[in-house]
């Protein structure tokens, strides 16, 4: 087998064998990316002189038995919302252009402790507000199934490199799906862990009280090894939670037997694509044959998460995004006469179009006299919501659903209505708004190739259960496959020109 | 008959606390270093860093607010205040609206008037934010961020107060309170204590408030005072002469005894508070509140009270003695080690006031050590040094704190009782001086005094003074 397509476990027992050399993985990648990274665009930032000597150094430190762990040597890519120490650090956006941190972020840390090589930082919406990665300064990344697709967002580069070999395996963020949808869209294993269990040190905050780091991965034994390596307590970040049990590859066992599943009956109504819902609905039975009770309930609320989710995050955002002011780091504007002339014109220069219009959204909803009309009423319905999933949790181990109300769309089609992206949310939101755990895998493809993603959501801290049933689906399922040679994937000069056609609608936002 | 106006006074005071490290990160809070030294990513905003509460503010905060009679909340939050300004460096200031830490206390305050309780709304804490510094030369704006972080606590009274003797006796008391909890130094001119006053003016008897303004930039209790009378005037002017007054912030200017505008209501700007999602909701727990509460100090009223009874000094010494927490732990461990109540009363009351005095220093400047004041007066008692070698020593120590014993002997200052020694110099004294030894002989006691000193001069000030005067006596 080709380097690339191997898993990241697979990849670590071979470098432990000592049957390939770090440095061989690396340049695999490395080469992977000269090839395929001009089309796909995964990637913001590689610098592939310090990939070679990373490469040396987790060789001497694997040798030497220093790292001796199952991530030891595997090239992994990092979102560009996360912090590297000495490695640019965009957010996709332009007012972060030239902004080279002095820190990592605990993440990064962690997996760096556990002998992973970070291979580059990949391309994103613009402060991870969008679903399709086309909000990016940097131009858009393509879905390695079909490059006339998004590969959704706003993670949207880590989740083709992965599907694309540019990596092994990446860290993306998730504030409402950001992890979960591009995962499902690229055919890959993406995981959003509960809130608090890997550290937002680092992480370059859009939705603080959202936002979540976790893996994206080839398949869902990969995604528990990356989670046991991110996953720590961190007495940087007060909302860090400190866990005993995140032994999280401990739970990949193939057995459903006796698990309790519900499946909303709100989540497969109108707006569902016809071709995702049999395909989930195909999952939901395949997971009854293996052993699963599995029932439709009603969940209730669902109409009220994209209001809510869209206030707070908007909220939180406009908050955060304020320390962009050109004066510290980043881009300032070059001519300006005065101190609120040099703030305006460098965030009306540095910002994108979406960026502006989350931080319109939030200052409104957080404005005086506005406050308790929209962001007190979001807060209350978050609450509700939390309390509906709880519910549902208590009588089931899992629910089970759709992860996006449909599959990749073409590239330059969303951005137009932002409502209806907004829309597309739908069945991601509610998990973070709940602060729960939840993992998207591939359940089949559409009529025209591409994937879709099966969404299974746990109780506060229940990574292992969600694992332990992903593992199990996966294993039935069978091989999902990797988009090369699957024939969509544009490698000829035709397509690519028809791509970089599509790829100029990122720009005209 | 010119109407009566009252003056209905309400302050926001904003007080340093004594942290070692700032109030979300692990930067040092010392005062004066070199630019921007004091600072980590965090405390300078940089991308993707977060709070972390330091629970030492936490703890001062609610210590705070336990002594001055607060609710203390026992499930709290902080909020983010945002706005644009380059000494704030995430542009939001981490502070609490919704649920301070601290509500609905009072404190007593006498004046000439008598007894009166003064109302606290709220305590909440917040960060405080760098500085700005322009650079005329290169025409520019620099920031130093090593005050970013520094803790602060506002104290927020009720509208309470009626006049600037009200408003002094509220700050000292307050002062007093948190110096004594050692949460702050509270020093007006180095703004560790800094207080803004509302003020507004209605006639006597009237039900209703009158517009407020807000004056800021006062330094000084006399700038206060100086300030609450201008305002006051200023308002009853305007009301005489029909205008309105205008709900606006003002700043003093001290030197020039007036005050202008800096914003007025209506370009008040909307902070868009929120709690902050990156800091977990603060719990208080019953455990945790009764051991801050265990740990409250003796304050003023209670320590007088207890001088009088246990050391018998005068009344006013006590009050001076109490009036700094410093000079007070200083008088009870010396008097604990030497067991001379009156004597380390009357060197603090006599020579190290006098020193404060000459040297424009504060109670809390003191740096020589109860043991060393201890030593100096078992030094004196034992009559190993007389009254004036004592006042050199003394001094010294008041700059250096030196071990008064060692100092002593190495300078070889004891008293000489050698009366050998001293006869050899009352008899050259004696031969030196016909003048005044005839006049003394002649019934001009006064003269005996002269004798003394030439002795005392001789022998580099280290004789007792007694023994001299004596032998003097006999040999005359």
């Amino acid at each position: 087998m080709e380097l690339w397509k191997m898993t990241a476990l697979e990849l670590s027992g071979r470098i432990r064998a000592k049957e390939v050399s770090v440095a061989e993985a690396a340049q695999a990648m490395l080469d992977r990316i000269e090839e395929k990274d001009g089309l796909y665009h995964c990637y913001v930032t590689v610098d592939k002189e310090s990939v070679r000597k990373q490469a040396e150094e987790i060789q001497k430190r694997i040798d030497s038995g220093e790292f001796a762990g199952v991530l030891a040597g595997v090239p992994v890519a990092v979102k560009d919302n996360m912090c590297t120490e000495g490695v640019l650090t965009t957010c996709s956006s332009k007012i972060l252009g030239n902004f080279v941190p002095v820190y990592s972020a605990e993440a990064v840390r962690n997996l760096e402790r556990a002998g992973a090589l970070v291979l580059g930082k990949t391309n994103m919406d613009e402060f991870a507000m969008g679903s399709t990665t086309e909000t990016s300064a940097y131009g858009v990344t393509r879905n390695p199934w079909d490059t006339g697709r998004v590969p959704g967002g706003s993670s949207g580069g880590s989740a083709a490199a992965v599907a694309a070999g540019e990596c092994f395996a990446a860290l993306g963020s998730d504030t409402g799906g950001s992890i979960r949808q591009p995962a499902a869209f690229c055919g890959v294993v993406g995981m959003k862990p509960t809130y608090g269990t890997v550290s937002r040190y680092g992480l370059i905050a859009y939705g603080s009280s959202l936002d979540q780091i976790g893996p994206i991965c080839k398949d869902v034994s990969d995604c528990a090894a990356l989670l046991e390596a991110i996953a720590s307590y961190d007495a940087k970040d007060s909302t860090s939670v400190r866990r005993q049990d995140t032994d999280f590859t401990s739970a990949l066992k193939e057995d459903v037997r006796g698990m309790k599943i519900g499946v909303p009956r709100d989540y497969f109504g109108g707006g569902l694509d016809g071709e995702v819902k049999e395909a989930v609905q195909k999952a939901a039975g395949l997971l009854r044959e293996r052993g699963a009770a599995v029932e439709e309930f009603d969940l209730s609320l669902v109409e009220y998460a994209i209001p809510a989710y869209y206030t707070i995050a908007a909220a939180e955002a406009s908050s955060n995004l304020e320390r962009f002011d050109g004066i510290k780091y980043g881009f300032r504007a070059e001519n300006y006469t005065g101190l609120h002339d040099m703030y305006k014109k460098s965030r009306s220069e540095g910002f994108g179009a979406e960026v502006k219009r989350r931080i319109m959204l939030g200052s409104f909803v957080l404005s005086s006299g506005y406050y308790d009309a929209y962001y007190l009423k979001a807060l209350k319905v978050k609450a509700l919501i939390k309390k509906a999933f709880d519910e549902a949790l208590s009588k089931y181990d899992i629910i089970l659903g759709p992860v996006a109300p449909s599959t990749a769309p073409e590239l330059g089609g969303s951005l137009a209505d932002p409502i209806k992206m907004y829309l597309g949310d739908i069945y991601t939101v509610s998990v973070n708004l709940a602060g729960l755990p939840a993992i998207s895998l591939p359940c089949g493809k559409d009529s025209g190739g591409m994937p879709i993603g099966l969404q299974l959501i746990g109780g506060c801290f229940k990574e292992k259960v969600l694992l332990q049933a992903a593992y199990t689906y996966e294993k039935a399922r069978g091989e999902f496959g990797l988009p090369e040679g699957s024939g969509k994937d544009a490698g000829s000069i035709a397509d690519r020109e028809e791509a970089e056609e599509a790829g100029r609608y990122g720009e005209a936002i | 008959m010119a109407k009566q106006y009252e003056t209905v006074i309400g302050l926001e005071v904003h007080v340093e606390l004594a942290t070692k490290t700032k109030i979300f990160c692990g930067c040092s809070t010392a005062f004066g270093g070199a630019p921007n030294t004091h600072t980590c990513p965090v405390c300078t905003g940089m991308p993707g860093t977060l709070p972390v509460l330091n629970k030492k503010v936490l703890e001062y905060a609610v210590a705070v607010g336990l002594a001055t009679n607060c609710t203390v909340t026992r499930y709290g939050k902080f909020d983010r205040k945002n706005y644009f300004y380059p000494d704030n460096p995430q542009n939001y200031q981490i502070s609490q609206l919704y649920l301070p830490i601290c509500r609905d206390g009072s404190v007593e305050i006498e004046t000439e008037a008598g007894k009166k309780q003064v109302g606290i709304h709220e305590i909440h804490m917040e960060e405080d934010a760098g500085k700005l510094i322009h650079d005329e030369w290169e025409d520019c704006s620099l920031v130093d961020y090593n005050r970013s972080g520094v803790p602060l606590i506002e104290i927020v009274s009720e509208p309470d107060m009626r006049n600037a003797e009200e408003v002094i006796a509220y700050l000292e008391k307050l002062r007093m309170l948190i110096q004594y909890l050692g949460a702050s130094d509270c020093k007006l001119q180095e703004g560790s204590m800094r207080a803004d006053v509302n003020l507004s003016v209605r006639e006597a008897g009237a039900a209703e408030f009158g517009t407020r303004t807000e004056m800021k930039n006062l330094n000084s209790f006399r700038a206060i005072a100086r300030a609450i009378e201008g305002e006051r005037e200023r308002q009853i002017e305007l009301i005489e002469s029909g205008q309105k007054v205008v709900q606006e912030t003002r700043r003093w200017d001290d030197g020039k005894g007036e005050s202008y505008a800096m914003r007025s209501k209506e370009d008040a700007q909307d902070y868009r508070y929120f709690p902050d999602p990156d800091l977990a909701p603060i719990v208080i727990s019953d455990e945790w509140l009764a051991e801050i509460k265990a740990a409250q100090p003796e304050f003023r009223t209670e320590k007088m009270a207890r001088y009088k009874k246990e050391y018998g000094i005068p009344d006013y010494d006590i009050e001076i003695i109490t009036g700094s927490k410093h000079m007070a732990d200083l008088f009870e461990e010396t008097v604990r080690l030497c067991g001379e109540p009156k004597k380390v009363s009357n060197w603090l009351m006599v020579e190290t006031l006098r020193l404060l005095k000459e040297r424009g220093m504060d109670p809390e400047d003191i740096c020589f050590s109860p043991e060393n004041l201890a030593k100096l007066i078992r030094l004196v008692d034992g009559k190993s040094i007389n009254g004036t070698v004592a006042k050199e020593v003394f001094e010294i120590m008041f700059e250096k704190d030196i071990d008064p014993e060692k100092y002593v002997e190495e300078k070889g200052l004891e008293t000489v009782s050698d009366e050998g020694a001293l006869r050899r110099a009352v008899e050259e004294v004696i031969a030196a001086n016909p003048k005044s030894v005839e006049d003394y002989r002649n019934g001009k006691g006064k003269a005996i005094g002269f004798l003394v000193g030439q002795t005392m001069k001789a022998m580099k000030g280290k004789a007792d003074p007694g023994m001299v005067n004596r032998l003097l006596k006999e040999m005359l």
